[in-house]
C-alpha cells in the first residue's frame, strides 16, 4: 500500500528533483503552453523572429522570460516548466537531453556522459 | 475468441528513432542495444500477431496540460505521427482496429475503469519507436494497432497497483472479443532515467534489473512500491515503468521469459527489452 506521505504531498524530498504536480502545473502553465506550441514549425519560426513578442503572446511572467532568455533549464523548471515541453524549447537551440543534462548538473558534456557510463558499470 | 500470445517490453527514447533514421545500428555505441531486437523480430515473425496493443505515454504531442487523461485508448481507423518540435521526418500512419478498440473501451468501463476514448490521437515517439524496433520493415505482417496512453507527465500519476489492475482488466476485455485474432501487448518506456533537475542523469541499474526479474515472477510484489519510491529509485521519468506493469497485467499469471536484453546507458536511460510468452 502507499504510505500517506506519498498521497499527501508530491513535493516530497528527493534530492535534485522537482515533482511536477498540480502546483507546478499551475505555476508553469503559460511557459509550458508556449513550449507545446513549438510542435508546429510555423510557431518555431515566429518565435525565432521575435522571442520577446512570443513570450508576451503566451503571457509569460518575468521569471519565465528571464529563464528562457538565459536558456537556463533549472530556472525554467523552478518557474514551472515541465521537461517534456522544455525539450521542444531546447530543440530550437539544437540542444538535446544530454546537453541539458550537462547544463543542469554543471558538467561538461564529456563529464556528463562519463557519469552515465559509470552508473551503468 | 481473441488470444493474447504474450507481451513485449522496450524503451522508447527519441534518440533510438534518430539512430534508426541515420542507420547507426552498427555503431559501437548502439550495437549492443540493437542486438536485443532480432530475437523479438524472429518471435513476431513466427507468431504473426494480428493486433498490437501499444501501451505508452504521450510526451506532449497529443495531450497538453489543459486536459490530461490518466488512461486513454485510441479508437480510430488510423493513427498519425506528427512533428514533436524537432522537425524530424513524420512516419507513415498506422492502421487501427476500431471495432476491437470500442469493445475494449466498453468492457473496461463496464469493469469500472474510466477510459478516455480517442477517435483522433497523434502518436509520438513513445508509440512509434517500439513499432520501428519490432517491425523494422513495416511489411504486410505488421499488425493493426491500438494505442493505450497513460499519464506520466503530471502528478498524480496512477499507482503501480492501479496499472497492474488496469492491465488485468485490459486482458479480460481482449480475451472476450469473439473474433479469432492473435494479440500482442507492448509495454514501453523506461527504465530508470531522469532528464530534469540537479539529479539529471540519474540511472539505477540494480533497481532496473530487480524490476525486470520481478515483473516475470512476482508482479504483485512490485505493487508495494509507492510512486514516491519509484521516482526516488528510477528517476523522474523512470515512472514510465508503470506502462510495463499495465502490459504485465494483461498476461497470464505465469509467463515464460523467452528473451531479455539490458543496455545502459542508452542516451540517459537504462534500456530494457523482454519477450514474455503467455502460458494459457
Ligand atoms: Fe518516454
Amino acid at each position: 500500500m502507499e504510505d500517506s506521505k506519498d498521497r499527501m504531498d508530491h513535493h516530497a524530498d528527493i534530492e535534485g528533483t522537482t515533482i511536477f504536480d498540480g502546483k507546478m502545473a499551475m505555476k508553469g502553465y503559460a511557459l509550458n503552453k508556449m513550449c507545446f506550441s513549438f510542435n508546429d514549425a510555423a510557431a518555431r519560426e515566429e518565435y525565432r523572429a521575435d522571442p520577446e513578442a512570443y513570450f508576451d503572446k503566451f503571457n509569460l511572467n518575468e521569471e519565465q522570460k528571464e529563464a528562457c532568455r538565459k536558456k537556463n533549464v533549472l530556472d525554467m523548471i523552478a518557474a514551472g516548466g515541465n521537461v517534456y515541453y522544455l525539450a521542444k524549447f531546447a530543440g530550437i537551440y539544437g540542444l538535446n537531453m544530454q546537453d541539458i543534462g550537462a547544463q543542469q548538473t554543471g558538467m561538461s558534456l564529456e563529464e556528463f556522459r562519463e557519469k552515465l557510463k559509470k552508473a551503468g558499470e | 475468441m481473441a488470444k493474447i500470445i504474450g507481451g513485449l517490453t522496450t524503451s522508447h527514447i527519441p534518440a533510438i528513432g534518430n539512430a534508426i533514421a541515420t542507420n547507426k545500428q552498427d555503431d559501437p555505441y548502439w550495437k549492443s542495444f540493437f542486438e536485443g531486437y532480432p530475437p523479438v523480430q524472429e518471435w513476431l515473425n513466427r507468431h504473426k500477431p494480428d493486433v498490437a496493443v501499444v501501451i505508452y505515454n504521450d510526451h506532449g504531442l497529443n495531450f497538453f496540460l489543459d486536459k490530461m487523461p490518466t488512461f486513454a485508448i485510441g479508437a480510430a481507423h488510423e493513427y498519425h505521427n506528427a512533428d514533436e518540435g524537432w522537425g524530424l521526418p513524420t512516419l507513415a500512419p498506422y492502421q487501427g482496429d476500431a471495432p476491437l478498440s470500442w469493445h475494449i473501451i466498453e468492457q473496461m468501463v463496464n469493469d469500472e475503469f474510466d477510459i478516455t476514448s480517442c477517435q483522433e490521437i497523434l502518436v509520438d515517439h513513445g508509440f512509434t519507436v517500439p513499432m520501428q524496433l519490432f517491425w523494422p520493415d513495416r511489411g504486410g505482417d505488421m499488425p493493426r494497432v491500438i494505442p493505450v496512453s497513460a499519464n506520466t507527465v503530471q502528478h498524480p500519476i496512477p499507482t503501480i497497483k492501479r496499472c497492474l489492475d488496469f492491465g488485468k482488466s485490459l486482458g479480460r476485455a481482449i480475451r472476450s472479443w469473439p473474433e479469432d485474432v492473435k494479440v500482442v501487448v507492448l509495454g514501453t518506456g523506461g527504465l530508470s532515467h531522469q532528464l530534469d533537475g540537479k539529479r539529471a542523469g540519474h540511472i539505477n541499474k540494480e533497481f532496473d534489473l530487480m524490476c525486470m526479474e520481478k515483473i516475470v515472477t512476482d508482479p504483485e510484489e512490485l505493487t508495494r512500491i509507492s510512486r514516491h519510491e519509484l521516482i526516488r529509485q528510477a528517476g523522474s521519468q523512470g515512472s514510465e515503468f508503470i506502462m510495463w506493469m499495465m502490459m504485465r497485467g494483461a498476461l497470464s499469471e505465469k509467463v515464460r521469459k523467452i528473451h531479455q536484453n539490458y543496455s545502459i546507458p542508452i542516451s540517459n536511460t537504462g534500456a530494457g527489452t523482454m519477450i514474455l510468452e503467455n502460458l494459457d
